[in-house]
């Protein structure tokens, strides 16, 4: 069963928005929201969840004061800076803990803990476009790549349950660990992209990312119209690639118009930005080998 | 003073917002960009590079020899970097998070340290403004560590040459953001006023608001969606620092390339306030702490 992933190296170039309207083009899917930091296809979505779980991963230190001798060990080991003495006290800053448990079997009197973490939420929910998996991290924890794997997991399993054909994801921005936890084995990557000089660069590295990962990748330049001489670039710097550009789409305010209404873009109009996208999803899943 | 300018997510605006206060900035600063996976900066300040350096992780090296397979390591390992396969021994170095605790507790010395490249840390001048950036090498998972890097850089040259700073942070609010805005002094979101620029900015606002830092809003694209940003911020007493409005116009000339604050004197004046209201925001924070001292 093919895997769409929507990608763009960076937030904002339209990645959301556009995986809102390609959810409502394609028939039979699982959607997912694999931005487990900063997740916003629900705005869109509106979902409703059939099932809620919690997301533990890795533990944390914590120094039992009772039992520390203030010897200092930890904090002396520690790669991470993360253990602190305050007035003679020794204490783990939770925010740079990485969860290494150097400090829990080195300290001599056995006085460090080593709780497992609870990092976020996650669930399975109804939308009015079809079934969905997301997830909320807690703001400032880790662990998003696991939580990312996890998700596209249990997608999987949900598709093969329901006999959908597609699993269709909006991912992360960046290029670091959650991305690479959505893009490892995934069938296509649609990589959303801007006529500016920071679109062009971050399409630059997610396309080598692609390429590191063996994940076959076309591109959309989105707000195309803002720059013709930069969407020129874009266009010849994917020729060169060998990278087809699925689509061109021109800016349109009706994209924010709709994402205030809470609406995909193609629900919410039926110009020449929603036409564009319905020739784009018509490539996307003629490349991701799909029937429709 | 530190500024770090974050966003809860990409594309709200913060290299716009990090390059133009930079550029409009009248005491000595230095811009540094800690949004290692997609460094943007140096694209709008096109600085001249002077120096550069790889930056690594410490892995583990095995001595097979020396390894009599007890598995302490990999019992000690959180990240399933190294690994005991009946009696071998086999070390992922990608894996890594280089915390160095298989090398404590290794009785028969087998492991030794080893390097990974992360990437590298770029440093130069644009103009009177010192520069600093960090690139993740492609592939690489763990952007934290090479940030720590930058950081280090950072402070060397901030003590040969001493003035504010401008971070331009990661988006998200997981552990690079956090820890890109964890030794500021002041915190600047940039956020669009529209129902994911609003969701994202809370996420932010919940992530950062631990740290006790003095935070300000800055709402880029004004008049463009809703007005519930503007009243979450009026809620939660963040101070409104600049409102941006949207513009074809700039949007066309960030797509040059250009500094917005420098594209019109109309958001030349407004950037200047937004550096003084920042500024003021840093006084009135360092006064209440003084207060309460």
């Amino acid at each position: 069963m093919p895997e769409v992933l929507v990608i763009s190296g960076k937030g904002g170039t339209g990645k959301t928005s556009l995986t809102g309207a390609f959810a409502q083009l394609a028939t039979s899917k699982v959607i997912c929201d694999l931005d487990v930091d900063a997740p916003d296809l629900h705005l869109l979505l509106h979902p409703e969840a059939l099932e809620e779980h919690e997301f533990r991963s890795g533990n944390q230190a914590e120094i039992d004061p009772e039992r520390c001798v203030a010897c200092g060990l930890c904090a002396e080991k520690c790669r991470f800076d993360a253990i602190r003495e305050v007035d003679g006290a020794f204490a783990v800053d939770p925010f740079k803990c990485e969860g290494c448990k150097l400090c829990v079997v080195l300290c001599p009197e056995q006085a460090v803990d080593f709780p497992q973490r609870y990092c976020g939420d996650w669930q399975i929910s109804g939308t009015r476009l079809g079934p969905m998996v997301h997830a909320q991290l807690f703001p400032g924890e880790e662990n998003s790549g696991r939580l990312v794997a996890l998700l596209r997991g249990r997608a999987r399993e949900l598709a093969d349950e329901q006999g959908l054909e597609l699993i269709l994801s909006d991912g992360p921005p960046g290029i670091g660990c959650p991305v690479i936890s959505s893009l490892s084995g995934t069938d296509l990557a649609v990589i959303v992209t801007e006529p500016t000089p920071s679109g062009r660069h971050d399409l630059e590295r997610v396309v080598e990312l692609c390429t590191h990962f063996k994940v076959p990748a076309g591109v959309i330049v989105n707000k195309h119209d803002l720059n013709a001489e930069q969407t020129r670039a874009i266009s010849d710097y994917c020729a060169q690639q060998g990278l087809e550009v699925l689509a061109l789409l021109p800016y349109d305010p009706a994209m924010t118009e709709a994402m205030v209404k809470g609406l995909v873009i193609t629900e919410y109009s039926d110009n020449g930005l929603a036409s564009a996208l319905k020739e784009a999803w018509q490539r996307i899943a003629d490349k991701a080998g799909l029937g429709a | 003073m530190i500024v770090a300018v974050a966003s809860g997510k990409g594309g709200t605006g913060k290299t716009t917002v990090s390059a133009s206060l930079c550029s409009v900035w009248d005491t000595p600063v230095t811009a540094v960009d800690l949004d290692v996976e997609e460094p943007n900066l140096h694209l709008f300040l096109c600085p001249e590079i002077s120096g550069s350096a790889k930056a690594t992780l410490e892995v583990p090296r095995l001595d097979e020899g020396l390894c009599d397979a007890c598995g302490k390591c990999s019992d000690v390992c959180q990240f399933k970097a190294i690994s005991l396969f009946g009696d071998v021994l086999l070390a992922f170095p990608e894996m890594c998070h280089g915390c160095g605790a298989c090398l404590e507790v290794c009785p028969q010395g087998a492991l030794s340290p080893d390097h990974r490249e992360l990437g590298e840390v770029l440093w130069g001048s644009s103009g009177d403004m010192g520069f600093v950036m960090g690139r993740l090498r492609v592939g690489e998972a763990m952007s934290p560590p090479l940030m720590r890097a930058v950081k280090k850089r950072l402070a060397e040259l901030n003590s040969q040459r001493p003035g504010d700073v401008i971070i331009d942070c990661p988006p998200g609010v997981s552990c690079p953001a956090v820890n890109a805005v964890m030794d500021s002094d002041v915190i600047l979101l940039v956020s669009e006023p529209t129902p994911f620029g609003l969701y994202d900015f809370t996420l932010a606002w919940e992530a950062f608001g631990p740290l006790n830092k003095p935070m300000g809003a800055v709402i880029n694209r004004a008049g463009l969606g809703d007005g519930k940003l503007a009243a979450f911020c009026r809620e939660k007493g963040i101070p409104i620092l600049a409102e941006l409005p949207f513009s074809r116009e700039v949007a066309e000339s960030y797509s040059q390339g250009q500094i917005v604050a420098q594209a019109t004197p109309e958001l030349n004046q407004a950037f200047r306030e937004l550096a003084a209201n920042t500024r003021e925001l840093y006084l009135a924070s360092q006064s209440k702490e003084a207060a309460h001292a």
